[in-house]
């Protein structure tokens, strides 16, 4: 009972904080905190939005899970960004080029974003192990490069269409595109405008996939390991070197699909418009998730919908929607604290435990 | 002294402090008369370091009374009890690296002249005259950064004697400090009693306190049960009181020694880095059933060895055989599936993952192995608990049950959690580095038991130890580390812990 208390109270803390962090902050800027509010839930709970909440979770979802691999043994990937947008990129252009049938041309294009990204972060484990380059660094400038140097480059290379000032790759055909959801959201909350796309299935997968992993296997077990006590790890028989590189990779492969759920269910094309900063995003969910599957699908959702819902604000003229970045940034300052203090009070709880049977505390 | 010799320093009486589910200090007794030297000895978790807390002010009894030079007191802080002159030197420095010895000194009690500005010439010469008065040599203007542990001790005794205190608290003062270092302490201690000053000393070692204590006295399960006088009782009779119970030794006489040879280096050589020893032409063999002890000063290579077995650093020539297979080139995980176990000198740093529950802990090095993992994959929770549940049973580590994270265990029982788990694996090898450092008497004593049944069973031991008994006690044979080199080769039947002494500091070379 105690103990389940503990696992709800910081979240639920730290969304009351929010909120009232957010009112002050709202009444600061001569907004109507309750209005406010009620025009986001009431907005945030048409079934279009909660289809695109959806959506938009997916990716969200995956790129935090990326990162949760890396931050279970204390790396730092923050080349995710990177990572999706390359490969992506290979992915639709391998989609528009092969024509195979239908589920085995989706199966390809999948397994070609997985190859890249993990290549793309295999090598920012390969320089740490080998130079001893920190992969954060590595990351940052692999960012740069998968972005500003390879995807420019080849798209001169592979000299594609070039519509107005939106330059495209050409269209995955039928064959390559994931099967929607419409059928069951329509179910559910009714018809809507926006498909509902299928990669969510996938993203479920990957999610059970890498609890396994972490939980389950004795691969999962040398990552954490070395995450928590590196000496200990090497001492055990794990390779620091080896797991690294594993770590990078496996980051890498699952950062390759955050791209996938836009690609297959909507734009079937790579352009420039195509969407960026969901490797940072990835971040903050991996971390609100405690890098938990369960707990990052809550929070991929949380942020999906804050970033969906927050659009009426503009509309309807109450604030700016730059007032979401401030609620989700207090929620992740105010998760942070709650949960120091959790852990600090659960550390105490079980000394105490454990001191009761040796008989004294010293 | 002014002070009547029958009016006591301090005087406790009834000193009762429970936390949540546990009784700490139960109606103990203490009476520490003025100008002596008193040691507090028990077991871990006997009470001593709550008792002292309670003592300088940091914890609050729930019952009972205290009276320091006669008078009632009642201390709500530190800094009350600093006042009615009583100073603690606590186990782990409390030094700001990054400034010098004079500044740490000072701080949070600078004297002050016109004002605001720090009179720096006073404290200089407060700080020398007490340095000359008890013969704590310290440098003031040396960054705290550059000292060795010895040298930080005396900086946090002569802050505490700046503050005025007549009485002295040192947690554990010996714990951190080489042989040498005691005896300098101890120095310090006799000179601040000729001067007046009453000291109370927490300490583990029943040899050090029979050397210095003018009294004793003895806590177990957070009551006391005697005081005494060195000169009535011997380290036994101590040992047995804080324990409770008959005691074993670390003698282990009857021979066990196979003729079969578990580990054979020879010509070992790894090289070292700047800051690290490189050890230099090693030959070792490790028969099964036998225990060979390496003595020798930390930092003497020891370290190396121990990872070039292991794996973790390679050798630059030389060969090291595990049963006869050549393990030189394997990777650690090879070498410990083949049958090499690990005690570390570290256990925090080398031997558990203290945020992990107790049975992640237990598959630690065998992350691969059954019954831990099936297919050399599959984690099998079940059977990783039902086989932690057992090693608890057998090797008594204390836990309410086999989730707790390792952090909250004592560390008398996360050692015995570690031997355990290394002697309940297949193992030909142990090597066991300091295997019972920090903890207390009566899972020592667990330890060597356990130590001794390996050996007996066949098991080729290499123990590492700072513990001289310990060393002479258990080894079948002893050899020496000195700067990277195996330098002698003794028979721990003849050798004393001061013929040790000699080899280990190089001043006697050959047997």
């Amino acid at each position: 009972m105690k103990s389940r208390l503990l696992v709800l109270a910081p979240p639920v803390a730290s969304l009351i904080m929010a909120f009232v962090i957010s009112s002050i902050v709202l009444l600061i800027s001569g907004a109507n905190p309750l209005t406010a509010f009620s025009n986001i839930i009431e907005f945030g709970f048409r079934p279009n939005t909660l289809v695109e909440t959806l959506n938009w979770s997916t990716p969200l979802y995956l790129s935090a899970i990326a990162v949760a691999i890396g931050f279970r043994m204390n790396l730092f990937n923050i080349g995710v960004e990177g990572q999706y947008i390359i490969a992506a990129f290979m992915a639709a252009q391998v989609g528009h080029v092969v024509s195979l049938p239908p589920v085995l041309h989706v199966s390809v294009i999948i397994i070609t974003a997985m190859v890249v990204g993990g290549f793309w972060a295999g090598l920012a484990g390969l320089l740490k192990v080998t130079r001893n380059i920190n992969e954060v660094i590595s990351t940052i400038m692999l960012n740069s490069i998968a972005v500003g140097g390879v995807v420019s480059y080849l798209l001169g290379v592979w000299d594609v269409p070039d519509p107005g000032l939106d330059t495209a790759l050409g269209d995955i055909p039928p064959s390559g595109q994931f099967p929607s959801l419409n059928w069951l959201s329509d179910a559910v909350v009714g018809e809507t405008r926006s498909d509902t796309w299928g990669f969510v299935v996938i993203a479920i997968v990957v999610g059970f996939a890498y609890h396994y992993m972490i939980n389950r296997t004795s691969l999962g077990y040398d990552l954490r390991a070395t995450g928590a006590n590196p000496s200990a790890a090497e001492a055990s028989g794990v390779d620091p070197k080896r797991t690294i590189v594993i770590a990078m990779v496996l980051s890498g492969m699952v950062a390759g699909l955050v791209g996938l759920p836009e690609l297959l269910g909507a734009s079937h094309s790579y352009s420039l418009r195509f969407t960026q900063g969901l490797g940072f995003g990835g971040i903050a969910v991996a971390l609100l998730g405690r890098n938990h599957a369960g707990g990052i699908a809550i929070a991929a959702l949380l942020f999906g919908w804050l970033g969906r819902a927050s659009g009426v604000l503009e509309v309807r003229g109450d604030a700016p929607r730059e007032i979401i970045s401030i609620i989700t940034g207090v929620i992740m300052l105010s998760v942070v604290v709650a949960y120091a203090i959790a852990e600090r009070y659960k550390r105490i709880e079980e000394a105490k435990a454990a001191a009761s049977l040796t008989g004294a505390e010293s | 002294m002014a002070e009547s010799a029958v009016v006591p320093a301090v005087l406790l009486e009834g000193i009762t402090k429970r936390f949540p589910g546990v009784v700490a200090n139960d109606e103990v007794e203490l009476r520490v008369e003025s100008g002596e030297i008193h040691a507090i000895a028990g077991e871990n978790g006997a009470g001593k370091s709550t008792l002292m807390k309670i003592l300088y002010g940091m914890q609050k009894p729930d019952e009972g009374t205290m009276t320091v030079n006669g008078l009632m007191v009642d201390f709500s802080s530190p800094t009350a009890a600093i006042e009615a002159g009583i100073g603690m030197v606590h186990q782990h420095f409390m030094l700001a690296d990054n400034f010098t010895v004079l500044e740490n000194i000072i701080l949070g009690a600078e004297p002050m002249s016109g004002g605001d500005r720090i009179d720096f010439a006073e404290a200089r010469r407060r700080i020398l005259e007490i340095s000359e008065t008890y013969g704590l040599t310290v440098d003031p203007d040396a960054l705290v950064e550059t000292l060795g542990v010895g040298e930080r001790q005396r900086v946090e005794i002569i802050k505490v004697l700046y503050r005025g205190a007549k009485i002295l608290i040192l947690d554990e003062p010996t714990a951190v400090l080489v042989p040498q270092e005691v005896e300098a302490l101890f120095h310090n201690m006799r000179d601040l009693k000729s001067e007046g000053h009453t000291i109370l000393f927490i300490d583990h070692k029943l040899d050090e306190v029979l050397e210095i204590a003018d009294s004793i006295t003895v806590l177990r399960r957070g009551r006391t049960v005697v005081t005494v006088k060195p000169e009535d009782v011997t380290a036994r009779d101590l040992a047995e009181l804080m324990v409770g119970s008959e005691l074993p030794t670390p003698e282990t006489r009857e021979s066990t020694v196979r003729d079969d040879v578990v580990l054979e280096i020879s010509g070992l050589t790894v090289e070292g880095s700047e800051t690290e020893v490189s050890i230099t032409n090693i030959d070792l063999s490790v028969h099964a059933g036998e225990i060979v002890g390496i003595a020798g000063v930390e930092g003497n290579g020891q370290q190396e060895l121990v990872e070039a077995l292991l794996g973790i650093r390679h050798a630059s020539s030389g060969s090291i055989h595990l049963d006869g297979e050549d393990i030189g080139h394997w990777k650690v995980r090879r070498i410990r599936e083949a049958g090499v176990g690990y005690i570390p000198e570290d256990r925090h740093r080398r031997g558990l993952l203290l945020d992990a529950p107790l049975w992640e802990n237990n598959m630690l090095g065998r992350q691969q192995q059954e019954p831990f993992v099936k297919h050399g994959f599959w984690i099998d929770p079940k059977a990783a608990r039902a086989h932690t549940e057992d090693l608890i049973d057998r090797f008594d580590v204390r836990t309410p049950n086999v989730e707790v994270p390792a952090h909250a265990l004592s560390g008398g029982n996360q050692q015995k959690l570690i031997v355990g788990r290394e002697l309940s694996a297949d193992i030909k090898l142990l090597i066991a580095a300091h295997p019972t450092r920090g903890i207390d008497v009566g899972a020592q004593a667990a330890v060597w038991d356990e130590l001794r049944a390996a050996r007996a069973a066949g098991m080729g031991i290499i123990l590492i130890s700072a513990d001289l008994d310990e060393l002479i006690g258990l080894s079948d044979r002893i050899r020496v580390m000195l700067r990277g080199q195996l330098v002698a080769q003794l028979d721990p039947s003849e050798v004393t812990p001061r013929d040790l002494g000699s080899y280990m500091t190089g001043a006697r070379t050959t047997a």
